[in-house]
C-alpha cells in the first residue's frame, strides 16, 4: 500500500487508479473511512455501558426498516388502522414478524437509550466540552418520545385512542392557549379521524427526519470532541510522537469488531422477546390496545407505555392539573442542565465521593420504582409513594450545585486503567 | 506495556494473520447467510396477501343466457375476461386462414395444454380469452361479424385492439401485420356443468362435456 | 333463517330452563363452625396449549354450533382455520362453514346487529381478539362461572364479568347451578362489618355432559380463540427457535473474532 503523503490524508486513496481512485477524486470515501474510522481514536477502556450507542444506532436501523414496511400494508384512518393492523397480523405474508419487530423494536430502543444516558450519569460524559453533544442527546430522546407516542396511537385500539387523548389534553393545561391549542393539534372536537392522519405523516416522515438530522449532529459533535471513558481521563492529552493518543486505538478494527459481537448478544436476546414474548406480558403490547378504539369505554386502568410510566407517576403524585403537568416537564427537562448542575471537579464516578455516588444511586432507585408506580392504578399507596420517590429524583439534578462541590473526590489518575 | 502505548503494532510477530482472516471469512459468512435469511420475510411480505388470493379466487360464471356471437366480460384476478359463444361455423372456418397468422398453432403464445388446439378452447362453443392486447395491454374491441366494412370483406370475425391495430381471430390467434407477437392469452378454466364456466381453475374432476 | 330461528331457541329456552328450576339465587351458607376454603375462581387455569391440533379441532367445533350464532370471527377466514387446524376441505364444507358462505370468506355471525341490541341490550362482540384482549384465563373463568339468578332478564348472572348481557348458553350441556354465598366477618376503619362472600357452586340440575366432560369442552373452546387471537404464534415459536440458535452460534464466533483482535490491546 502506498505510504500517505504528510499533510494529505486522502492522497492514498485519490492516487490509486482505477474505478476506487476515479470516486476518491470525486467523492472523499477514503478520508471519510479514515477520519471516522480506522484512525479515529476511542480511548481503550471501554467497558460495557458503551455499547448502547451503536445499539441505538441499530434500533434506529431496525425501525425505519420495519417501519417502511409496515407503511406499505397499513391504512390509516380510524374506519381502517385497526383493521389494517390485523391484516397485517394475518394475512401480509410474516407480515405478523415485521409487526413485532417494530413493536418490539420500540421498547429496546427505550431501554438501549435509558441505558446510554445512564453512562454518561456514570462517567460525567455531559461535562465540558462535551455539552453541546448531551444537549443533541436530550433532544434525540425528546423526539424520540415523540416518535413513540405518535406510533402509539397508530393502531387506533382502545388505549391507543385513551393515550392520545390524554397527552393531547396535557397541552391544555398551557395557560391562556391551552383549550385552543388542544383543538388545534386533534384537528376535531375530540381525538378524531384528522388527529389520526396527522399523527401517522408526523410518525412516519416528520420525526424520522429529524431524528436522522439529529443523530448525525450527534456523531458530528462526538467525533469533534472525542469520545469520554469509564475514567473520566480525556485521552488527548497524551499523544505520541505521531500525535496518537496513547491511550487511544483506532475504532475499527477494535470497535467495530467488539460492537459486532454485542450486536450480536443484543440480536440474540432480542430474538428471544420477538418470537417468544412479543407482549412481554402487559409491557410491550397492552391488552385494551386489543380492542378497537371505543370514545365511550376508557380502560381500566390506564397507564402509558412503560418507557413513560416514570413520569406518568409524577404527573399523578400532584393533585393539581397545572402544577401536575409542570412537575412532569421539569422532570423531563432537567436532564438539559446537568452540564451546569454539576459543580464537581472529576468526571467520572469512580473517582467521586459518597455523596454524589448517593445521590445517583438514590436518584436510580427512584426512577425504577416511579417507573413501576406508573404502571399502577392512581390509588393509595401508589400516590403516596410516588410523591416520596419523586424528592430522590428531583434532589439528584436540582442540589447537584451544592454536593458535587462538596463531595469528596479522589485523584483522577493520569492515564485510563485498562487490564487487557 | 511499551512507552508507545497501546497502539496496535502490525510487525509484532504474535500476530495470527491466518487465524484473524480465518475467523474474519467465518463470522462474516455466518452474517452473511444471516442478512440474506433476515431479508427473507420482508421479500416475502410483498407476494400477494391472503386477502389479494381470496379476492382472486376461481370465479362461476352462467353462461345458460349466452347467446351464438354474443361476448359477456366478467373479471378474474383484476383482468378483463372475454367469453364469447361460438357457432360450429365460426369454428370451422378457423383454419382457413391459418397463413395469415404469426402464431397459428400457438407455439409461443400462452394458454392450457388443453386449449392447445386449432380453436383454442376446451369446448368449441365457448371461447375464453384474457381480453388484454399482447402488445401493450389495452382491450381488443369485438368485430364478430366477417366482412366488416372497416377490416376488410376477407375479414373473418374477431377482435380489434383500439389503440395500435392490432387484430385477432375468433380463437384469440394474432394476424400478421399487427403489433402483437402473441395470441391472446387463454386463462385456466373449467366446467362444473354444462352452462357454468368456473374461470381460473383446472379442475379436471369438474369438466363438462366437450 | 333456519339457523338464527333455532339460535334464537336455544337462547329462550336456556333461561326458561333456568326459570323453571328451583329459585336458588344467593342463599347465605349456615354459618358452621368448621367450613372448607371458598371456591377461588379467580385463579383458575385455562392451561390450554395451542399445539394440541385435535383440542383446537374440538374448539373450531364447539365455536360453530354454539358460539357463531351471535358472535363473528371477523378476522379469520374459514380456509385459513381449516389450514392451520388440519381440517379437511370436505370436513370444512360440510360441518363449519355458515351456509351462504364460501371457504375463503371471513367467519361472520348471521344474527343481525340491530336483533341482537333489541333483545339483549348489546351485540355480541366480535371474539377474534378476545383471548388477547382479556387472556384465555379469563374466557376459562368467564364460561365457567355462569349461575342462576332468576331476577336478570337472562336469568343467569357471571361471577368473572358481573352484569354481562350473555345468557348461559351452554346450559344445556353443563346443566344449571346456583352460586351459594357466606357470611365473612370482617372489619373496616374500626367496624366490624358481614359481607357475602362467593363460596362455592351447587348443581340445580344436571346438564348432558358430566363436569369433566364440560371443563373439557370449555378448554378445547378457549384453546381454540387462543389460536385465532394470534394464528402465528406456533409458527412464529419454531422459527424462533432456529432464530435463537442461529444467532448464538454467531455471536460466540463474534466473540472469538473480537478475542483475536484485541490481543493487539495491551
Amino acid at each position: 500500500m502506498a505510504p500517505e503523503a504528510a499533510g494529505k490524508p486522502g492522497y492514498r486513496g485519490a492516487a490509486r487508479g482505477g474505478l476506487w481512485g476515479w470516486i476518491n477524486q470525486r467523492l472523499p470515501v477514503d478520508v471519510f473511512w479514515r477520519s471516522q474510522l480506522s484512525e479515529y481514536y476511542a480511548p481503550k477502556n471501554f467497558n460495557v455501558w458503551y455499547f448502547f450507542g451503536s445499539l441505538a444506532l441499530l434500533m434506529l436501523v431496525m425501525q425505519l426498516v420495519t417501519g417502511i414496511f409496515l407503511t406499505m400494508f397499513y391504512k390509516a384512518g380510524a374506519s381502517t388502522s385497526f383493521e389494517s393492523v390485523e391484516f397485517i397480523m394475518r394475512e401480509v405474508p410474516y407480515g405478523w414478524l415485521i409487526r413485532y419487530l417494530h413493536s418490539t423494536g420500540a421498547s429496546a430502543f427505550f431501554l438501549v437509550v435509558y441505558l446510554h444516558m445512564y453512562r454518561a450519569l456514570l462517567y460525567g460524559s455531559y461535562k465540558a466540552p462535551r455539552e453541546l453533544l448531551w444537549l443533541f442527546g436530550m433532544i434525540i430522546y425528546l423526539s424520540l418520545m415523540a416518535e413513540a407516542f405518535l406510533g402509539y396511537v397508530l393502531p387506533w385500539g382502545n388505549m391507543s385512542f385513551w393515550a392520545a387523548t390524554v397527552i393531547v389534553n396535557l397541552f391544555g393545561t398551557i395557560p391562556g392557549i391551552g383549550p385552543g391549542l388542544v383543538e388545534w393539534i386533534r384537528g376535531d372536537y375530540g381525538i378524531a379521524d384528522a388527529t389520526l392522519n396527522r399523527f401517522f405523516s408526523l410518525h412516519v416522515v416528520a420525526v424520522p427526519l429529524v431524528l436522522l438530522l439529529l443523530v448525525a449532529l450527534h456523531l458530528v459533535a462526538l467525533h469533534e470532541v472525542g469520545s469520554n471513558n469509564p475514567d473520566g481521563v480525556e485521552i488527548k492529552d497524551k499523544k505520541d510522537a505521531r500525535g496518537r493518543p496513547l491511550d487511544g486505538i483506532p475504532f475499527h478494527p477494535y470497535y467495530t469488531v467488539k460492537d459486532i459481537f454485542a450486536v450480536c448478544v443484543f440480536l440474540t436476546l432480542f430474538a428471544i422477546v420477538v418470537f417468544f414474548v412479543p407482549t412481554f406480558g402487559d409491557l410491550f403490547m397492552e391488552k385494551a390496545n386489543f380492542e378497537p378504539a371505543n370514545p365511550l369505554s376508557t380502560p381500566d386502568p390506564i397507564s402509558p407505555s412503560w418507557y413513560f410510566t416514570p413520569y406518568y407517576a409524577i404527573l399523578r403524585a400532584v393533585p393539581d392539573q397545572r402544577i401536575g403537568a409542570l412537575l412532569m416537564l421539569i422532570a423531563v427537562v432537567s436532564f438539559f442542565f446537568l452540564p451546569w448542575l454539576d459543580r464537581s471537579p472529576v468526571k467520572s464516578m469512580r473517582y467521586r465521593g459518597w455523596i454524589s455516588k448517593s445521590f445517583l444511586a438514590a436518584f436510580t432507585i427512584s426512577f425504577l420504582v416511579l417507573m413501576y408506580l406508573g404502571m399502577q392504578p392512581a390509588q393509595e399507596p401508589y400516590v403516596t409513594m410516588a410523591r416520596i420517590f419523586a424528592v430522590p429524583y428531583f434532589a439528584y439534578f436540582w442540589l447537584m450545585p451544592f454536593y458535587s462541590r462538596i463531595d469528596p473526590v479522589k485523584p483522577v489518575p493520569e492515564r485510563v486503567t485498562f487490564h487487557g | 506495556m511499551t512507552e508507545a502505548g497501546a497502539i496496535v503494532d502490525h510487525q509484532q510477530p504474535e500476530i495470527d494473520e491466518s487465524r484473524r482472516k480465518f475467523l474474519t471469512v467465518a463470522t462474516g459468512a455466518t452474517a452473511t447467510v444471516g442478512v440474506v435469511i433476515a431479508a427473507v420475510p420482508f421479500v416475502a411480505s410483498w407476494a400477494p396477501s391472503e386477502r389479494a388470493k381470496a379476492l382472486g379466487a376461481p370465479v362461476e360464471v352462467d353462461l345458460s343466457k349466452l347467446q351464438v356471437g354474443q361476448m359477456i366480460t366478467p373479471s378474474w384476478r383484476l383482468k378483463p375476461i372475454y367469453i364469447v359463444r361460438r357457432d360450429p361455423s365460426m369454428v370451422d372456418k378457423l383454419p382457413q386462414h391459418d397463413d395469415q397468422l404469426k402464431d397459428a398453432k400457438s407455439k409461443d403464445s400462452i394458454q392450457p395444454d388443453y386449449a392447445r388446439n386449432e380453436m383454442r378452447a376446451r369446448r368449441a362453443d365457448v371461447l375464453v380469452l384474457i381480453g388484454i392486447c399482447t402488445h401493450l395491454g389495452c382491450l381488443p374491441k369485438q368485430f364478430f361479424d366477417a366482412g366488416d366494412p372497416v377490416l376488410g370483406a376477407d375479414w373473418p370475425g374477431g377482435f380489434r385492439c383500439p389503440c395500435h391495430g392490432s387484430r385477432f381471430d375468433l380463437a384469440g390467434r394474432v394476424f400478421k401485420g399487427s403489433p402483437a407477437s402473441t395470441n391472446l392469452v387463454v386463462p385456466p378454466y373449467t366446467f362444473s356443468g354444462q352452462n357454468t364456466l368456473v374461470i381460473g381453475s383446472d379442475d379436471a374432476a369438474k369438466q363438462g362435456a366437450t | 333463517m333456519a339457523k338464527i330461528a333455532s339460535f334464537v331457541l336455544i337462547l329462550l329456552g336456556a333461561p326458561l330452563a333456568l326459570a323453571a328450576s328451583e329459585p336458588a339465587a344467593t342463599q347465605p351458607a349456615a354459618a358452621g363452625a368448621e367450613q372448607p376454603a371458598p371456591v377461588r375462581w379467580e385463579t383458575w387455569h385455562a392451561g390450554n396449549a395451542v399445539t394440541d391440533t385435535a383440542s383446537l379441532q374440538r374448539g373450531a367445533r364447539n365455536f360453530m354450533n354454539y358460539c357463531i350464532g351471535c358472535h363473528s370471527l371477523k378476522y379469520m377466514r374459514y380456509q385459513r382455520m381449516a389450514d392451520d387446524l388440519q381440517i379437511p376441505t370436505s370436513v370444512l364444507d360440510a360441518n363449519l362453514v355458515a351456509p351462504g358462505s364460501s371457504n375463503l370468506d371471513y367467519i361472520e355471525t348471521s344474527m343481525p346487529d340491530a336483533d341482537m341490541v333489541n333483545w339483549f341490550g348489546k351485540s355480541a362482540p366480535d371474539l377474534s381478539l378476545i383471548a388477547r384482549s382479556r387472556s384465555a384465563d379469563y374466557l376459562y373463568r368467564f364460561m365457567k362461572t355462569f349461575y342462576s339468578a332468576p331476577s336478570r332478564g337472562t336469568r343467569s348472572e357471571n361471577l368473572a364479568y358481573p352484569s354481562t348481557a350473555m345468557p348461559a348458553v351452554l346450559s344445556d350441556l353443563e346443566g344449571v347451578k346456583a352460586a351459594v354465598y357466606r357470611e365473612v366477618k370482617g372489619s373496616s376503619a374500626g367496624a366490624a362489618t358481614t359481607e357475602s362472600v362467593f363460596d362455592h357452586f351447587e348443581t340445580i340440575s344436571p346438564g348432558n355432559l358430566t363436569p369433566e366432560q364440560f371443563d373439557g369442552f370449555v378448554r378445547d373452546t378457549v384453546n381454540f380463540l387462543d389460536y385465532v387471537g394470534d394464528p402465528a404464534q406456533v409458527e412464529r415459536r419454531s422459527i424462533g427457535l432456529w432464530v435463537v440458535l442461529f444467532l448464538l452460534l454467531l455471536s460466540a464466533l463474534a466473540l472469538m473474532l473480537k478475542k483475536e483482535y484485541w490481543k493487539d490491546v495491551h
